[in-house]
């Protein structure tokens, strides 16, 4: 097993894929004029080091994948909720100097990660559908230049569903952007103004409609659990966004995050958050709504259906590799010595310039030891419908699962383990995920 | 004047002190200062040493009294301190006061009396605008019993609130003494400080004593000191105490050879010798402060005196509790920080215990439960110990069916029922000095504990309440309570006085259907159902959720008596993934981790450290 490793992780998999429980079906997608690159040669360490860290003797029948995130800063306002790194600059961005030390950072991610098979491209923020297409595409360039891409690679863009933002989606797709996620919120507009959202429900809607006939795949955002919402409420609205559904959802509960209005508000005793009692209210008429649909939950807070869930996001539950470029963008990549935890410079304007003096934009790249590996699989994996691999754990971990741990959530009803000898977590076992991780991790 | 040399430290700093000869006996004066908790007593003290010069200007910082954290902080003396200034009066004279500061708080009372019994005379400190409450009622009984001249002192006058005149009278009728030549002065302004101190010298008495007759010192305290090991407080009454010489301790019957011997100013400062009516201190290479007993007398080896002072009672632990490690791994760093501690507070005691919930730990013996909490905080404080502490219990004595008595102060070790003729429990007779309008609800707090009264009368304004009480009915809770529902003006003093039979049975605790060894406890028949609704009830909220639903029980023998349910965790998953940032989803779990190591697992449910005390706490 272990001879034909490490190639049949990067070679094998994308270019001929494995039937998959779930992911996107490669062979429904358009080609994406990318240049490939041809296949760089890695250095033998580099091969062990993956196979240690990958625990590439397990195989596990869901290939993790290799994305890669970039960053994008800007938005036109600051959302009350929102605590991602996101700034509002009153002058126009120089996105030319940003495209360069995209570049530059690319370049620098690529020297790292040699061989590996581009699966999926993610375009976050901030608020990319900001960008001029022109910039999607060089920094799609500079992808296609140093990795091989996979011919079914998803390449979504993150959007706000406003009408000016929908005027740019033609030059996207032709960018080489195949899939959209569109940051819709909520579906009526008292709320949309309480979220700071710049757009109506009308607007919102047209945009979805414009998204679905320009991209082959589309998603959109809604937060829930938002003050005052009934579970009634909610339930109507979610019946709405269904019935508009493409083909993926992501249903967020809206949470109070560290130095936003919204903690501000909340702290001053200005926001009447739903309790513990209706927040699971509310979680359970989502689960019962979109399962009806034929749209469920694949992970905590993402619906799709069959076939149609996010390849990207899939990577990082996966647990897989994925480099991050752009203000205060994450990557977790296998080095030689292990994998590794990379975060850059969050500060835009200070990212150039570390960017342009020191060739990267990193202010964190640290090894991860073998419990801060563990933690890291379970905590993405769990959130997974499919659960867990328990064998990967033990190769990541270098020690088995609890099994009294194990004996006592099943006992409890918390996860169960399928016929396929994975661990997943069961419906009643997803709304206290945290509790269940922490008492499985120990 | 004599030369003297400053100790270890003081650098070139030196200095002279008033030569100690028969005559100067008349220039001391010994005192204490009376006064409520925010009357201002630390802040007279600090400028009373400021005055006379005793520290300098730019050392001064604010309760230099009060030297251990947990002293400032919750503004209690644990340990008694002495400082002595140098003082020329009006009259010309040098005079030398010692001032002493004494511990305040009923678990220490009898430290507090040994304080007192140093010195001849009190300043009864009173805010102006608030006037007499109870903590000083008490506090002035205590020093008029040690036969105090007491001098009435007015703070805060220059307040607009201030009204001297009502306040003097309220001293006269309350209390009952003269209170027309009060002394008005701030503290805070530094206004009429001299005052305090002329009358110090004119109105408290000197002390007396006999220079030639056999050393006769009393040991008011001692405390261990890292560089100095033992140091003793002494008062010395009769005789003198020199470098070198060979002592006596008369209680303890040890011997020992004075090492250095000195005074506080208030940092240490050695002398050649303490004559009568002199306090200062010794160290005699005595190892642990177990070695030395509050209240012994200290005479000299050969020479002795005939009689030992009167008024020597050996510290007498009457709560014990558990002490464990929140984490079973720090059993030893537990073990090396008690004995630490104990070098320094020979009243606490401890012996070790295994507990089936909790592992090893020790079985721990206070003054009360003031005492007790002191003690977890210093430990967790001073050592880093995350401490879990059981519920507190006193000493039993069991009467076998086969005639022997077992003394018994842990649930746990209680033998089968079937075997047991009778339980006695200690009884208390506890002295409560209440303002009229909180009796009503005193009486009812002393009647559900069980209480009988004995006395009621009326000191002045204030009712004196005599009760006899049992012990296990007062250590949980009974001075929190009776401090709130009197809104903190009432006193409270008890002296143990008998052992009586009681109905009394062990009421268990069971969290998830499995008994919580650390939370069983003996209490009365007739108010087990009362206790243990309360218990699980504050169990219900100290408890976190968790994933499954969690009953409470409370039981006597296989019978269940009260019993709370917690709900099962309904939602706490992260809703979002912040993209690829596992690190920030990682740093919850580690927060997560931390929170579960400050909890103790029994069987599947996790129980908060604060819980175990906590739950003991009875609300009305």
């Amino acid at each position: 097993m272990h001879k034909h490793l490490p190639a049949a992780i990067f070679t094998a998999l994308p270019a001929v894929p494995e039937p998959r429980e779930c992911g996107p079906e490669p062979e429904n997608f358009p080609r994406v004029n990318l240049p490939r690159a041809a296949l760089t040669p890695y250095p033998r360490a580099l091969a062990r080091a993956i196979r240690a860290v990958m625990a590439s003797a397990v195989p596990d029948r869901f290939d993790p994948g290799f994305g890669i995130y970039v960053h994008w800063p800007f938005c036109l306002s600051k959302c009350p909720y929102c605590d991602f790194n996101s700034h509002v600059r009153a002058k126009p961005v120089d996105e030319a100097r940003y495209v360069s030390a995209f570049e530059t950072e690319l370049a620098h991610r690529a020297r790292l990660t040699p061989g590996r098979v581009v699966s999926s491209v993610f375009f976050g923020g901030g608020t990319p559908s900001l960008m001029q297409p022109s910039t999607v595409a060089a920094i799609l360039d500079a992808i296609g230049k140093h990795w091989s891409v996979s011919p079914g690679a998803e390449i979504t863009l993150e959007a706000n569903p406003t009408s000016v933002e929908a005027e740019r989606f033609r030059g996207y797709r032709a960018a080489g952007v195949n899939r959209v996620s569109l940051g819709v919120q909520a579906l009526n507009d008292a709320d949309l103004k309480a979220l700071g959202r710049l757009h109506t429900v009308a607007e919102a809607m047209a945009a979805v409609n414009t998204a679905t006939s320009i991209f082959e795949r589309a998603s959109f955002d809604l937060i829930y659990a938002r003050p005052n919402q009934t579970p009634q409420a909610w339930r109507a609205e979610l019946k709405e966004a269904l019935a508009r559904a493409p083909e993926h959802l992501s249903l967020y509960q809206l949470t109070i995050e560290p130095e936003t209005m919204f903690e501000r508000l909340y702290n001053a005793g200005k926001l009447k958050m739903p309790d513990p009692d209706t927040g699971r209210d509310l979680w359970d008429v989502t689960q019962e709504l979109t399962g009806a649909a034929a749209m469920p939950a694949y992970e905590v807070s993402n619906h799709a259906r069959k076939g149609a869930e996010s390849r990207h996001n899939l990577t990082y539950w996966r647990y897989g590799e994925y480099a991050g470029v752009g203000p205060g963008a994450h990557g977790r990549i296998i080095t030689p010595k292990g994998r590794k935890a990379q975060a850059s410079e969050r500060h835009p304007e200070m990212w150039l310039t570390v960017v342009e003096s020191d060739g990267n934009g990193l202010v964190e790249d640290d090894l991860l030891n073998a419990s801060e590996q563990a933690d890291e699989f379970l905590l993405m994996g769990l959130r997974l419908t499919e659960g867990i691999e328990p064998k990967r754990f033990e190769a990541i971990a270098g020690r088995p699962l609890s099994g009294s741990r194990i004996s006592s959530l099943v006992a409890d009803g918390m996860i169960e383990m399928t016929p396929q000898g994975r661990i997943r977590v069961t419906n009643e076992g997803f709304p206290v995920l945290d509790s269940v991780v922490a008492d499985l991790a120990g | 004047m004599v030369p003297c040399r400053a100790p270890l430290g003081e650098g070139a700093q030196s200095c002279y002190l008033a030569d100690m000869s028969t005559e100067t006996i008349d220039n001391i004066r010994n005192f204490s200062i009376v006064a409520h908790i925010d009357h201002g007593k630390s802040t007279l003290a600090d400028r009373l040493i400021q005055t006379t010069g005793t520290v300098a200007a730019r050392d001064m910082v604010e309760q230099v009294l009060d030297s251990m954290d947990i002293e400032r902080e919750r503004g209690i003396t644990i340990k008694a301190q002495t400082v002595r200034l140098n003082y020329r009066a009006h009259d010309g004279k040098d005079y030398i006061l010692n001032l002493m500061d004494t511990p305040g708080h009923v678990d220490f009372a009898y430290e507090v009396s040994r304080s007192l019994a140093a010195c001849e005379g009190s300043l009864l400190v009173v805010d102006a605008s608030q006037g007499v409450e109870a903590q000083t009622l008490a506090n002035v009984y205590h020093a008029l019993d040690a036969g105090h001249e007491i001098v009435p002192v007015l703070n805060k006058v220059d307040l607009p609130a201030a009204e001297p005149e009502r306040i003097k009278q309220q001293i006269e009728d309350v209390i009952g003494l003269d209170a027309s030549d009060a002394v008005a002065i701030s503290a805070k302004t530094g206004l009429n400080i001299e005052g305090v101190l002329e009358a110090i010298v004119t109105r408290l008495p000197a002390p007396r004593g006999d220079r030639d007759a056999p050393l006769k010192a009393l040991l008011v305290d001692s405390w261990y000191d890292a560089y100095l090991g033992v140091v003793v407080l002494v008062r010395i009454i009769d005789g003198t105490l020199r470098k070198h010489q060979k002592i006596r301790m008369m209680r303890a019957d040890a011997h020992y050879e004075v090492e250095k011997i000195g005074v506080f100013r208030p940092k240490m400062l050695d002398v050649e010798e303490l004559g009568p009516g002199e306090i200062g201190f010794i160290t005699a290479q005595i190892k642990q402060v177990a070695d030395t007993r509050v209240g012994d007398t200290i005479t000299d080896e050969r020479k002795g005196c005939l009689e030992p002072l009167p008024g020597f009672k050996p510290a007498q632990p009457v709560v014990f509790c558990g002490l464990f490690p929140v984490d079973a791994a720090d059993f030893e760093e537990l073990r090396a920080a008690i004995g630490r501690l104990r070098l320094n507070d020979a009243s606490f005691s401890y012996e070790m215990e295994s507990s089936a919930a909790l592992g090893f730990g020790f079985r721990c013996g206070f003054l009360g439960l003031l005492h007790l909490e002191i003690i977890q905080e210093r430990l967790s404080r001073e050592f880093n110990l995350d401490l879990i502490a059981t519920a507190p219990s006193v000493i039993y004595q069991i009467q076998m069916r086969d005639g022997t008595m077992i003394e018994m102060h842990n649930p746990a070790d209680m033998p089968d029922v079937m075997k047991i003729e009778e339980i006695r429990e200690p009884w208390i007779k506890a002295t409560i000095l209440t303002p009229d309008e909180h009796l009503g609800a005193i009486l009812k707090l002393c009647q559900d504990r069980r209480g009988i009264q004995v006395d009621l009368n009326y000191v002045g304004a204030r009712a004196m309440l005599v009760y006899d009480l049992p012990l296990n009915e007062v250590v949980f809770d009974f001075y929190d309570r009776l401090k709130s529902i009197s809104r903190g003006y009432a006193s409270f003093d008890y002296v143990l006085v008998d052992y009586r039979a009681g109905d009394l049975v062990k009421m268990s605790i069971l969290v998830n259907a499995e008994p919580v060894d650390a939370l069983s406890m003996l209490v009365h028949r007739d108010r087990a159902d009362t206790r243990g609704r309360a218990m699980v009830e504050k169990l219900r909220e100290l408890i976190p959720q968790h994933m499954f639903q969690i009953p409470v029980q409370a039981a006597i023998g296989g019978k269940i008596i009260a019993r709370e349910t917690i709900r099962a965790l309904r939602k706490d998953v992260t809703a979002k993934c912040y993209g690829g940032d596992a690190t920030r989803k990682r740093k919850l779990l580690d927060k997560q981790r931390a929170g579960k190591k400050k909890m103790r697992q029994f069987g599947k449910v996790e129980i908060p450290q604060e819980a175990f005390i906590a739950a003991l706490k009875m609300d009305a």
